[in-house]
């Protein structure tokens, strides 16, 4: 046995060409839009599109923590959509308290007396909590007023989350539909606190306005909505990098071990529990990231963001992108969170049957529901098949059995290769 | 010769039914042990409770030179402590290369941190070439585990628990679906891996345990029935009542 | 022209009778004697006019004070004489004599006045009218009489209730006299022991009036003083700044009693600093330095040391002044003593108001849990039983719903169509279940996590084929009027009869599904298929049937719950997905598998709701929260549920 048969220690973007082709997709494709768009080039896509796209490529990043978390690890998580509401949410406070400080401040500095901090404190609270008929700040907003305090909690607050309730699930062994059922359910209880008027967010009105930037008003918002697509862009290339290089080594074997037989793994001495806290916390951090970057870009957010549906959805996009390769989860939520504006936004040409005309707006659920059923019977591998079918991979005909005895593993199928 | 595992007077049930019923044995650092026993003796179980899939209702497990108990360990650390198990079925992750499982088994730190910063040494590499050699499947090092044949992956499996380097090897049915030549090398590699540690392997097929020419332990309704050399056991009047019936 | 002349014909014809009038008649007499102040009809000097009459003993006073409350008593301008009368048209009056009730005649109604009593007259002769109502022959009178008396009681009505007291004849109407007088005393009762009596006559008693009649006894006044007095009406001592008396209320409490100097509002010193402003300064201070309360606050102290503005109390000064007086509560509702007795009857009464308060708590959730139950019972079939995860169940609830909406289209009579809809409910959500279970989930058995995303798809695909057809307003489903109502057990404890329905249909159906599980075929191989499915084929059973109609069974339960619920909540499309959580919870928490574990969980689940409502009782959301918080909490302790299977069956 020689040494040539083993794989050699070549450069990281060498053994995985798909970063490299998929960065410089990223790449291009972000220049493009950059030459293309209202802000820096020829005007040919309108800012509000711009946005879309940012937007897009923000869910495409929270995707890939849901395929890392889902596709790899085996845990159908129906929860991350709520990790990323509440990195959303956490910078969604830092962007309306200075907001209303620079407003208040204003306001105030014509009186005849300068501001005291209560004054200008009551007044920002006033501003802000009206709608709930609060004029105090809950003590959550403690750190709203401090940008870097507020980033910090773009992580460490869904990182929190995730790591305290993933230690409690794994602990106690919950595995399968069952801990799908209990993430659905901490989301379901999460969006109904935050719908309470009292939870100190402003109940079901949401944080708004959060499209313009404290301080920079004089700053067009066709600038700005380039500045976050940059962002998002950089965001999902690292975050693919960072994806790429977890699931390429041993820690990613492991993880797909675990998916397929978590007892082997446990038999093979590796603490499955620490794993998976592991996969779910960094996941719920980059679900956390790929929101505070996808709000500012809607301008609001409500708890109705963060209702279970929206994580099932999530796992939709993945499953239609195909699971357990990272480029599907990308494709997947690009290919349908973008089907599905033109569909809903009314752009979509509506079928005149004679009886009955069938209008886009109120019918493209049913035909996502149905389409995502057809995936998931004839298609298990999505999207992401079709470049299976370029490379011409094939895989072993084993009539579709399991690769493994647990409910997350991968069927013969989806596998690569 | 000390003694690696002492289990003694261990029961458990379930619901209501005895599974294992104050069940003692021992084993010794380099041996060689096989068990047998008619269905539902309770082989199964056995493991299980050593590995920490199930935890017994009374009784000791005591382990290692220094005497630890594995009854309050958790899976993964018996399995670090030097407990290795193969399966009934041939379990080895199908998705994954010979390499990747291998290297995966491979004797390492555990903890989630030291993996995902883990890289491949020229010595680990070497030990994983030996190992493919060791089960025959150096050619197949970079294919799919999934795609080997059955006896293929009962080998990978061995491998892989070679690869732990384990003090004690609980083997469950390892013939079983084996051709009369991959039976014959299974069994010099068990025999080989008794000279250094312990092996249990637990076995329906009498020919392949009189193979192996080791102390045979005899299990029935959940405890220990006879034990001895297999010429021994055989001669044992309640073990030729509990295999042919009465 | 024409219509002068027939309106003189009347007068001419009509007017003769009303010579005849009996003017000597004892109640006009006694009407003639008050006449001045009846007519004044002032709420201040009506009284002895009332008085007079209430007294008189004459029959005929019940009418005047009857007339003149609806304001049907007129007087004669020209001779002064009272008479009752009715408006034929504008200009016309049909008068009757008080005396005998008679007729007097029809005439114009320029030579009367009607007599306008105000609101309070009016109240004035609603409670002296009480008396001659509370002994009137007619049950119905007497009955409106004492309702009239528990809407506002009077000091009056308590000696004109006892009057009448041994007159009543009704018994029914007597218990209630005697517990309205009992009532009465507590508040107006001539003596303390009188009162303390018919306080504690009431021991034990939950009814609302009770309570209402022993409160305002306890009322209190806070009051402040140097030391605390040793008078006998002193309740608790106040703390300023405890949840029962703020610093804030505190001080303003001494300051209206001139007991310390006044305070100012942050906004009033603002006002005063601006008003002295001058040069941009403040009494020498800069204006720009008075960014900060405390700036303020010395800018304000210089003005008034200047004598600009008054001197307030620092709060230095308020500290000072809380802590050397004591704050403490005054009875003023009742006399110590009746205070100690109502404080005591009251409390007696909260202990036993709180014991059925949990009794009706406990209702309430049972009938919660039926609900959950009813939820649940489908998918403790098709997840239970079968291990297949059905995100559509929820939409299988709402087609159930929408199926009964669409059954009372066609038939109004809601008895019947509720009769109709249960079967046909089951009927079609049979049919998409086993249409469901052939395309999709067949494919799918142990693959969980699959099953569970194209359930998904299935159940959003119906949620908006649901939306597109029905529109997102919710519609009814009307219970029959047999239905309608509750059960009252007390003032406290009731139980509305559709819930009741509810609860006997979980029972029903827990009934149904322990005979169809246990000693039918269908079950038998129901429980053979989930147990080794390939034995069971072995043995001639046909699993894809047995899959298919098991799961056909499920999903029509889920449909005829959707009945069920649709009766008790709204029919919405979205209605499924509120359910679809809790009812998987219901099934987890419960031990899947085991429909007894189903009814512990769903029981749980109702209660845990319940019972969280009631610490919290404005927010059915928090309630929720929490309810599931616990949920995610309780599967750590019981991963496998309030009833585990173990061994090698918990595996399969």
């Amino acid at each position: 046995m020689t040494d040539a048969a083993l794989p050699r220690r070549q450069p990281f973007a060498l053994r995985f060409p798909s970063v490299m082709i998929f960065l410089a997709i990223l790449a291009l494709f972000t220049v493009g839009v950059t030459i293309l768009s209202e802000g820096f080039g020829i005007g040919v896509i309108s800012t509000s599109f711009i946005k879309t796209l940012g937007k897009t490529l923000c869910l495409c990043l929270v995707a890939l923590a849901m395929d890392l978390v889902w596709g790899y690890c085996g845990i159908l998580s129906l929860g991350h959509m709520a990790f990323f509401g509440l990195g959303g949410y956490a910078i969604g406070m830092w962007l309306m308290y200075a907001r209303t400080e620079i407003i208040v401040l204003e306001s105030l500095a014509a009186a005849e007396l300068p501001p005291t901090p209560e004054e200008v404190s009551n007044g920002i609270a006033t501003q802000i909590f009206g709608v709930v008929g609060s004029s105090e700040f809950p003590p959550i907003w403690a750190f709203a007023h401090s940008l870097p305090l507020q980033l910090a909690a773009v992580v460490i607050v869904p990182g929190l989350l995730a790591l305290v309730f993933g230690w409690l699930a794994f602990r106690s062994r919950v595995t399968g539909v069952y801990l799908s059922i209990l993430t659905q359910a901490m989301t379901l209880a999460l969006s109904l606190h935050l719908f309470q008027n009292d939870s100190g967010l402003r109940g079901n009105n949401g944080l708004s306005g959060l499209q313009n930037l404290p301080g920079l008003d004089d700053v067009p918002q066709a600038t700005v909505s380039l500045w976050f697509f940059w962002a998002s862009a950089l965001a999902l290339g690292l975050g693919y990098v960072l994806c790429a290089w977890i699931v390429s080594g041993k820690f990613g074997s492991v993880i797909r071990a675990i998916r397929d037989d978590e007892a082997r793994v446990r038999f093979l001495g590796y603490p499955v529990e620490a794993f998976k806290l592991v996969i779910f916390t960094l996941t719920a951090v980059i679900a956390g990231i790929a929101g505070a970057l996808y709000y500012p870009q809607a301008g609001i957010i409500n708890p109705a963001e963060i209702a279970p549906i929206a994580s099932i959805y999530l796992a939709v996009w993945v499953a239609i992108g195909g699971r357990g390769r990272l480029y599907g989860a990308v494709i997947g939520a690009a290919f349908v969170s973008l089907v599905s504006t033109w569909f809903t936004g009314g752009q979509a040409p509506d079928i005149n049957l004679g009886v009955y005309t069938i209008s886009w707006v109120d019918w493209w659920t049913v035909l996502l529901g149905l389409s995502f059923v057809a995936v998931t019977l004839y298609a298990p591998k999505g999207i992401g098949g079709l470049i299976d079918l370029i490379t011409e991979r094939k895989s072993p005909n084993r009539h579709g059995a399991s690769l493994g005895p647990d409910q997350g593993s991968l069927r013969e199928q989806e596998a690569e290769k | 010769m000390s003694t690696l595992l002492e289990v003694s007077g261990v029961s458990v049930s379930f619901d209501g039914f005895k599974a294992i019923n104050n069940l003692s044995f021992q084993i010794a650092e380099r041996e060689l042990r096989a068990v047998i026993g008619p269905n539902g003796a309770g082989k199964t179980t056995f493991m299980d409770i050593i590995t920490g899939k199930t935890k017994p209702d009374e009784g000791r497990v005591i382990y290692g030179d220094k005497s630890v108990s594995l009854l309050k360990m958790s899976e993964s650390k018996i399995a670090q402590a030097g407990v290795g198990r193969k399966f009934q079925r041939p379990t080895v992750f199908e998705d994954q290369s010979v390499f990747d499982n291998l290297m995966m088994a491979l004797k390492k730190t555990r903890g989630p941190l030291a993996v995902l910063f883990f890289k491949p040494s020229a010595e680990d590499n070497d030990k994983v070439a030996d190992l493919a050699e060791q089960i025959g499947l150096s050619g197949a090092l970079h294919r799919k585990s999934g795609e080997l044949s059955h006896g293929q992956k009962q080998w990978l499996e061995i491998g892989m628990l070679l690869a732990q380097e384990p003090r004690l090897l609980l083997v469950d049915e390892p013939a079983a679906g084996m051709t009369p030549a991959e039976r014959e090398h299974t069994t010099d590699i068990l025999r080989e891996a008794a000279k250094t540690r312990a092996v249990v392997v637990v076995e329906h097929d009498m020919e392949f345990v009189r193979r192996l020419n080791c102390k045979v332990t005899v299990l029935h309704e959940g405890s220990v029935l006879a034990e001895g050399s297999l010429d021994h056991v055989t001669k044992n009047e309640q073990v030729i009542e509990v295999y042919l019936g009465r | 022209m024409l219509r002068f002349a027939a309106t003189l014909l009347a007068c001419l014809t009509l007017s003769l009778p009303a010579s005849s009038q009996q003017a000597d008649a004892p109640i006009q007499q006694l009407l003639q004697s008050q006449s001045d102040l009846i007519v004044e009809s002032s709420r201040r000097t009506i009284g002895p006019a009332i008085d007079a009459l209430a007294n008189s003993g004459l029959p005929a006073a019940q009418v005047v004070l009857d007339k003149w409350q609806l304001r049907e008593m007129w007087v004669n301008t020209e001779t002064g004489l009272f008479v009752y009368a009715e408006e034929v048209d504008r200009d016309t009056l049909r008068i009757f004599d008080f005396a005998d009730g008679s007729l007097i005649g029809e005439v114009p109604d320029d030579g009367f006045e009607q007599l306008k009593p105000n609101s309070g007259i009016r109240g004035l002769i609603g409670t002296a009218l009480v008396q001659f109502q509370l002994s009137d022959p007619d049950p119905a009178t007497r009955q409106r009489a004492l309702d009239a008396i528990e809407r506002g009681a009077e000091e009056s009505h308590l000696a004109a209730l006892r009057a009448s007291l041994p007159k009543e004849t009704d018994p029914q109407i007597l218990a209630r006299k005697q517990r309205l007088e009992r009532l009465l005393t507590i508040a107006y009762g001539a003596t303390d022991a009188e009162r303390i009596e018919a306080i504690q006559s009431f021991d034990g008693d939950l009814g609302v009036d009770v309570r209402a009649a022993l409160n305002p006894l306890l009322a209190v006044r806070v009051e402040a003083a140097e030391a605390l007095p040793a008078d006998a009406d002193i309740g608790r001592v106040l703390e300023p700044g405890s949840a029962a008396l703020s610093r804030d209320d505190a001080y303003a409490l001494l300051v209206a009693a001139n007991l310390a100097k006044p305070r100012i509002s942050v906004e009033d010193q603002r006002n005063a600093l601006i008003a002295n402003i001058a040069d941009g300064q403040v009494a020498g201070i800069q204006v720009a330095t008075l960014d900060s309360q405390e700036a303020r606050d010395m800018a304000y102290a210089a003005l008034a040391e200047q004598g600009t503005v008054t001197a307030v109390a620092t709060e230095a000064e308020v500290d000072q002044r809380l802590a050397n007086h004591v704050f403490f509560e005054r009875y003023v509702g009742a006399p110590p003593e009746v205070v100690f007795a109502a404080q005591a009857a009251l409390n007696a009464i909260e202990n036993k108001v709180a014991i059925n308060q949990m009794f009706d708590l406990s209702l309430d959730a049972l009938s919660l849990a039926s609900i959950y139950f009813l939820a649940a019972i489908g998918l403790a079939i098709t997840f239970g039983v079968m291990g297949v995860i059905n995100m559509a169940h929820g939409e299988f609830i709402m087609m159930g719903a929408y199926t009964g909406y669409v059954v009372q289209l066609f038939i109004p009579d809601y008895t019947l169509s509720i009769l109709v809809a249960i079967p046909l409910a089951f009927a079609v959500t049979f049919g998409a279940g086993v249409a469901m279970e052939r395309l999709v989930i067949r494919w799918l058995y142990h693959r969980p996590l699959e099953t569970l995303l194209a359930t998904f798809g299935i159940s959003i695909a119906l949620q908006q084929i649901a939306k597109n057809i029905f529109g997102t307003q919710a519609r009814p489903l009307t219970a029959p009027g047999w239905l309608d109502g509750s059960l009252v057990i007390n003032d406290i404890v009731s139980i509305s009869y559709i819930r009741i329905a509810i609860f006997v249909l979980a029972l029903l159906f827990l009934a149904l599904f322990l005979f169809v599980m246990n000693r039918t075929r269908l079950g038998l191989e129901v429980r053979a298929v989930t147990q080794n499915p390939r034995m069971a084929a072995s043995m001639g059973i046909n699993p894809d049937k047995i899959n298919m109609l098991t799961f056909g069974f499920g999903s029509g339960i889920a449909g005829i719950a959707g009945v069920a619920i649709g009766l008790y909540a709204k029919v919405t499309s979205e209605m499924g997905s509120d359910y679809i959580v809790q009812s998987f919870m219901t099934v987890v928490v419960g031990g899947v598998g085991n429909i007894w574990g189903t009814l512990l969980g769903a029981t749980m689940v109702g209660f845990l709701q319940k019972g969280i409502e009631w610490f919290n009782p404005s927010n059915t959301l928090a309630a929720q929260t929490y309810m599931i918080l616990f949920i995610i909490l309780f599967i750590q302790f019981r991963p496998k549920g309030i009833i585990a299977l173990k061994g090698r069956a918990a595996e399969a």
